[in-house]
Formats: C-alpha cells, structure tokens, sequence
C-alpha cells in the first residue's frame, strides 16, 4: 500500500497538493490535462524531486528520506530509459550492480530478463540499433532485473504506435501478475488506463480531483467532473 | 522553486568540486594578496604619476582599441564571404587554417609574420624585385597591430560565421521571393545576426590584445611600445624595481575588472533566435558580381593575413631543417620540457575543470545551491580577468623569500597555465556535461549510479570527446606560453618559446632616459 499524504510542491507560479491512496498489487492510471502535475506527482513519488511538505509511505514506512535509488520503487521513463553508450546486458547489469561487476550468476539472471520480454540474445546490441519498441522493452527487462515492488510508468510507451503499445502494455501486466507488481501509470490516453488499470485517479490543477474505477470512465454515466475531458457527450 | 534538504547527502563527493575552487582561488588570491601587501603605500603615487607608468597604461590601451576595431573591420567582410562561398574549393581549408591560427603559440606565429614583414621579409623582396626601396615598418605598433590581427581576425571571424549560420534559413527562402539584392541581405540578415554576437568578441579581443605580451615584447621594439604587461616583466626581471612591477599590477587588476564589467555589460541581452524549420535554403546572393568580387578580395586578404605567416613558418622550417640543427642537445632538451609543460598543465587544467563542473552539478542536484553552482562555474572564468604575467609577478614575490624562483619556474609556468586553460576547457566541457545530464541524472538517481561509478561509466564515456578538444586545447596553450616562462625562465628552464626568443635576437630593451 502507497500512502500520499498532503504531498505539497510548487513549481513556478503553481502549487499542487495531493493525497491519493494506492492499493497493494493494483494499477492506478494518473490521467488528466497535460501539465496538471501527472509527471510532477509521480517524481515526487519516486524521489527525484522534493516536496515542500507531506510524506510518501510505502507499507507503512515513510521514505520521504531515501534516496530514489532506496525506494522500493523504480520508474520506466518516456525516455533516455538506457546509456546509448552502454550495450543491453550492460544496460541491464546496472541494475544488478552499480559498479557494473557483473558475476555469472548476474548474467543469468539478464539472460532470464531478456528472455521474458522475448529479446533473448541481444545481450550484445546497443541501443541505438534497436527500435523504439525494443529498447523500451530492454528498459523493463531492467526494472524486472531490479526487484522492487512498486514500478512507476512516466507515459513509456506513448511515443509508440497503437498497437505495439498495446502489446508492450499486455507485457506490463504479465509481468505484473507473475512478480505482484504495484503499478502507478502517467498517461494521456484513457485507453492505456482502460487496458491495465483498475482504478483511475484523475488529476487537475496539481490536485488529486478523483479515484475512479476504470470502467466507471468507460460507462454511459461517466463522473461529471471528468466527463468534459474524457468523452464528448454520446448522443 | 523552494527546495528543503531531506536527505543526508555525501561529503566525499564535494571533495572534488572544493579542491578545484579552492587550487583556482589560491592561486588567483595569493599572488594578488602579496602584491597588495608588497605595494609601498608611499611609492604608490608617485609610480603611478611617473610619465612611463602613465604611457604604457595608454598604449596598451590604445594598441588594443587599434588591434580590436582592424580585427573587427576585418573580419566583417571575411565572415560573409566565408558564409557565401562555404561550397567553394579551399574555404573548409582555410577554416581549419583560422582554427591553427587560433590556437598557434605566439612566438610561432611571429617568427611567420617577420618572415613576411621583416626587414629581408617577402614584402620587402618582393618590392626590390619591382625596384622600390625597402623600408623597416614590423618593430613598433605596425607589427604588434599586423601579430594581433593575425590572432584576433580568425576568432572574430569563427564568431561571426557561426552567428550568420544561425540565421533561420527560411530567411533566406523569403529573401529570394522578395529579390533581396546583396547588400539588403547584408543590410537586413548577416549584419544583424554579427551584431548581436557583436559586443561579446570585440571584448574578448581587446582583453586579449590589452594584456599582450609575447608579441609585444618581440615586436614592439622599445620601451615605448610596451604593454603593463610587458612593463610588469621588465619591472621585475631587468630593473628589479619591485614598486614598479607591484603599481602596474594594480593598474592592470583593476583596468582589467573595469573593462571586463563593461564588456559583460554590453555585450548582455543578446537573445537566441528560434529557427522554425529544419530545411536547408540556398542564400541568393552567391551568384551577384558585387558579391563575387568583394568576397574574392576578402578571401585573399584573409589569405595574406593568416595563411601567409603560417606558410611562412613551414617553409623556414623546411629550408632550416639540418643535421646540425637536429643535432642541437639544447634544442631537443627545451623540446622535452615544453612537451611536459604542454601535458602537465592541460591535465591539470581539464581535471580543475572537470572538479568544477562536478561540484557545481552536486550542489545543484543535491543539495539544492543552484546560485552556488553557478558561483562555481563562474570561479573557473575568473582566469579571464587575470592576466598570468600579474599572477606570475604576485608568485615570485611571494615564493622568492622561500625558493630560488627559478629553479621551480617549470613548476610555476604549470601551474599559472593550467589556470589560464581552465576558462576554454570549461567552455568545451561544460555543454556536453550538461547533455549528459540532461539524458542520464534521473536514471542515475533510479539506479543508484552515484560518485566514481557515474563518473566512469556513464560521464566519462559521454563527454571523452569533449574532454580530448580541451586537453589539447588547454596543452596547446600552454605549450605556448611566452609569458610566465619569460619570468621564471633560466638556462636550465629554458622551454621552446623561450629558446626561440633568445635566438630571434631581438631589439634588446634598454630602459628610458
């Protein structure tokens, strides 16, 4: 369970605020307008930025004084997930040692990553020739390589055409299911939160404005507070 | 945006960044200190109305003001021309010859030029074979106006050319519609976009020419053709007046942060213009006959400024080579020990740098200080203001109570130019720092890759190439160095520039009446 309390930031002019209540192995999608604070909540959640005030707790443990690399978080990002210089195991290996000392067992354990997101034996490409796709794909092979609980998603796959989101999406919540992932979600596209989220919270002005089951978006009576975002009036 | 400290963050990792500040700032502040305190406060004002303090202080003002508006003026009609003729067989030659000139020790580059100018120089030949007397125009203002603007045109030139090419190119596809001719496109695209990078380059020069001191000291020919910088070194070597050197060190200090303060101030303001489309438009004023003839005068004044001392060079090098030259044990000791300057001080220099721009990034990242980070960034460019021949005379007295001066003055020319490289590593450096940081921090942070681990595997990787450029810029520099050395230099020190001098013969200074 992930506990946000009164998790306060300003960033120019704006001031957000947010409380929100994530529960174990869920996936919450973040959705709202852009620059509502989606991106800004979620690296606050993740330790790359520091908020005024308020506390971020994970199973009770407050780890608002962790380093990011601390939390038992890690975040797949829009972009620049991997070094360019650095080739896929070593990629991965960074995960598994930070120095990139890299036993055999450490090996292992890359092989089996990229043999889950079906990318066996290009432990020795570089990311630059790989596509779009793959190298988001080695990028999560990383976060499985890391074992932590919770997997922040800053919008990874937006940049990708709609069906192999889809896919990479359905490989998401595999790996969810087998390893009882929590997932918290930035997107724009309330599909991606109709395909693996079961909740949605939808976030405005740097405010939480409402948790919603998924569906309920998706229903002929949407919440009227964000009917006007997600859906034009069906006639 | 307000930041509060909740993490407890690394000492350790500002050990670099405090070590870099606190090498530059001693080495800036204790020269500077001891001639502060060595000043003879009585003697102060009567050095400073001394007639020579008075006219050396104006003739290094003046020769810099000739040398900056000829570079300038030069380098205007230079610039478009190079921007018209990009295409044109030579012209990426000639800029990589700009770039030579750019970063060619002095004493080279004034050997090329009195080889062209000189008294038996190839304008003189060159006029007797057409039956005209010859005449002595290289020793005095002349020559250190003709070594100055073979320095200083190539830089403005660079500028100007990058500023012209930063012009959205959709202008010149509007320029075409409305049949622009040359001189509205000159009018209305290229002097504009020289303008604005206008104020920068004419600073930098005359900083530079102001504080000249290997071409002055060559070529000005007297003692009435000299720079307090040249003066401070004939103050403290040959007259061993100490309240001289010391009272032409404060005009120099304090006539260097004035105009350094004037030029930042003018030059402020000068907005980035946003190109709107990625697509390539051919300028139309390539094919005019105006163009086609001014910009070929251009391209050969640029040819005889620049390229001509430089082939001058090679030329006498190639004709000198000898056994018995080769054979020279002198010649190959001053060799090895400008070899070891050149590396010592561009290591030293890109690893101040790098300490730098670690600890500006730490504070910034971690510990919130973004104005710290800045003030650290800004203490690598304090060099710029300066000049090494004060920092020099501030050494020696301070370190001559303790040491024989000259017998560390290899150590001293090291180090004082490892400070004067650390202004062009940082500006080489630091923009491929900050894009590796733009694309990494956070995955770093994710993944835990902090302190030396970050720096080999992720820093050093990205900006290797960046890194090499300084280093060899920095140790280009100061294998050049003609003016600490002078100071420190002995017989037993003796590095390449020096040898040089010493075997040019130059005019010997003797002091005024």
């Amino acid at each position: 369970m992930i506990e946000i309390d009164d998790l306060s930031f300003a960033y120019g002019a704006m001031r957000m605020r947010f409380s929100l209540c994530v529960r174990p192995k869920e996936c919450l999608a973040l959705i709202g307008p852009s620059g509502a604070g989606k991106s800004t909540l979620l690296s606050l959640i993740a330790g790359f930025e520091t908020p005024l005030d308020g506390r971020v707790s994970v199973d009770g443990v407050d780890v608002g004084a962790m380093r990011p690399d601390q939390r038992p978080m890690t975040t797949l990002f829009q972009e620049h997930n991997l070094f360019s210089h650095l080739s896929v195991e070593q990629n991965i290996g960074l995960a598994l040692h930070p120095g990139l000392k890299l036993t055999s067992a450490h090996r292992r354990e890359i092989d089996e990553a990229l043999e889950r997101v079906d990318l066996a034996g290009l432990n020795r490409r570089f990311p630059a020739a790989l596509s779009g796709g793959q190298r988001q794909r080695v990028a999560l092979a990383r976060t499985l390589a890391r074992r932590k609980p919770v997997l922040l998603l800053d919008e990874p796959f937006s940049a990708l055409d709609p069906p192999l989101r889809r896919s990479m999406l359905d490989l998401v919540n595999d790996i969810r299911r087998d390893r009882g992932l929590t997932i918290i979600m930035v997107s724009h596209l309330p599909d991606d939160a109709a395909q693996i989220a079961e909740r949605t919270a939808f976030i405005d002005a740097g405010e939480v404005v409402g948790v919603y089951e998924t569906s309920l978006l998706f229903s002929d009576t949407p919440p009227p507070e964000i009917a006007g975002y997600m859906f034009r009036p069906a006639k | 945006m307000t930041q509060r400290a909740a993490r407890p963050v690394s000492v350790a990792g500002l050990l670099p960044g405090a070590a870099a500040v606190a090498w530059v700032i001693g080495l800036i502040g204790l020269p500077i200190l001891t001639l502060a305190a060595a000043a003879p406060t009585g003697r102060i004002v009567e050095t400073l109305g001394d007639p020579y303090v008075r006219h050396v202080a104006w003739f290094s003002l003046w020769q810099a003001a000739l040398s900056m508006a000829l570079s300038l003026a030069l380098a205007v009609p230079v610039a478009a021309a190079l921007a018209r003729r990009r295409r044109l067989v030579g012209v990426a030659m000639l800029l990589r010859l700009f770039n030579l000139a750019l970063v060619a020790p002095a004493m080279i580059a004034i050997l090329g030029i009195a080889a062209i100018h000189g008294h038996s120089g190839w304008v003189n030949q060159l006029l007797g074979v057409a039956g005209v007397e010859g005449s002595h125009y290289l020793y005095g203002l002349p020559g250190i106006l003709l070594a100055h603007v073979f320095f200083n045109m190539p830089l403005a030139t660079r500028v100007f050319l990058q500023a012209i090419e930063s012009v959205p190119p959709e202008n010149w596809r509007l320029a075409s519609q409305l049949g622009m001719g040359p001189w509205a496109i000159f009018q209305l695209i290229d002097w504009p976009a020289i303008r604005r990078v206008l104020p920068g380059v004419a600073g930098a020069i005359f900083m530079l020419c102001f504080t000249s001191f290997a071409v002055v000291l060559t070529l000005g020919g007297g003692p009435w053709a000299t720079t307090i910088e040249v003066a401070i070194y004939q103050a403290l070597r040959l007259e061993f007046d100490i309240a001289r050197a010391v009272t032409l060190a404060g005009v120099q200090l304090t006539a260097c942060v004035l105009l350094s303060a004037v030029f930042l101030c003018l030059a402020r303001g000068g907005g980035g213009i946003l190109a709107t489309e990625r697509r390539a438009f051919a300028r139309p004023d390539t094919d005019h006959p105006m163009t086609r003839s001014v910009d070929a005068a251009a391209l050969l004044l640029a040819l005889g400024v620049v390229v001509a001392p430089l082939a001058a060079v090679l030329i006498a090098g190639v004709n000198g080579a000898s056994v018995a030259v080769l054979q020279d044990q002198v010649l190959w000791r001053a060799a090895g020990r400008s070899l070891s300057v050149a590396l010592l001080a561009g290591a030293l220099s890109l690893a101040l740098g790098l300490g730098l721009l670690h600890g500006a990034r730490m504070v910034r990242a971690e510990h919130g200080r973004v104005g710290l980070a800045g003030a650290m960034e800004l203490v690598g460019l304090l060099p710029l203001i300066t000049p090494p021949l004060m920092l020099a005379a501030g050494l020696f007295l301070l370190l001559r109570p303790y040491a024989d001066v000259l017998a560390v003055g290899l150590y001293l020319t090291i180090a004082v130019n490892a400070l004067m490289g650390l202004p062009f590593v940082l500006r080489i450096v630091a923009p491929a720092m900050r894009r590796a940081d733009e694309e990494t921090s956070r995955l770093c942070l994710d993944l835990g890759i902090r302190g030396w681990n970050r720096f080999r595997l992720v820093d050093w990787p990205l900006i290797r190439g960046a890194a090499g450029l300084a280093l060899a810029i920095a140790a280009t520099l100061a294998a050049g160095d003609m003016g600490v050395i002078a100071l420190f230099g002995s017989q037993d020190t003796e590095t390449l520039p020096l040898l040089l001098y010493r075997r040019m013969g130059p005019i010997r200074w003797t002091p005024p009446q």
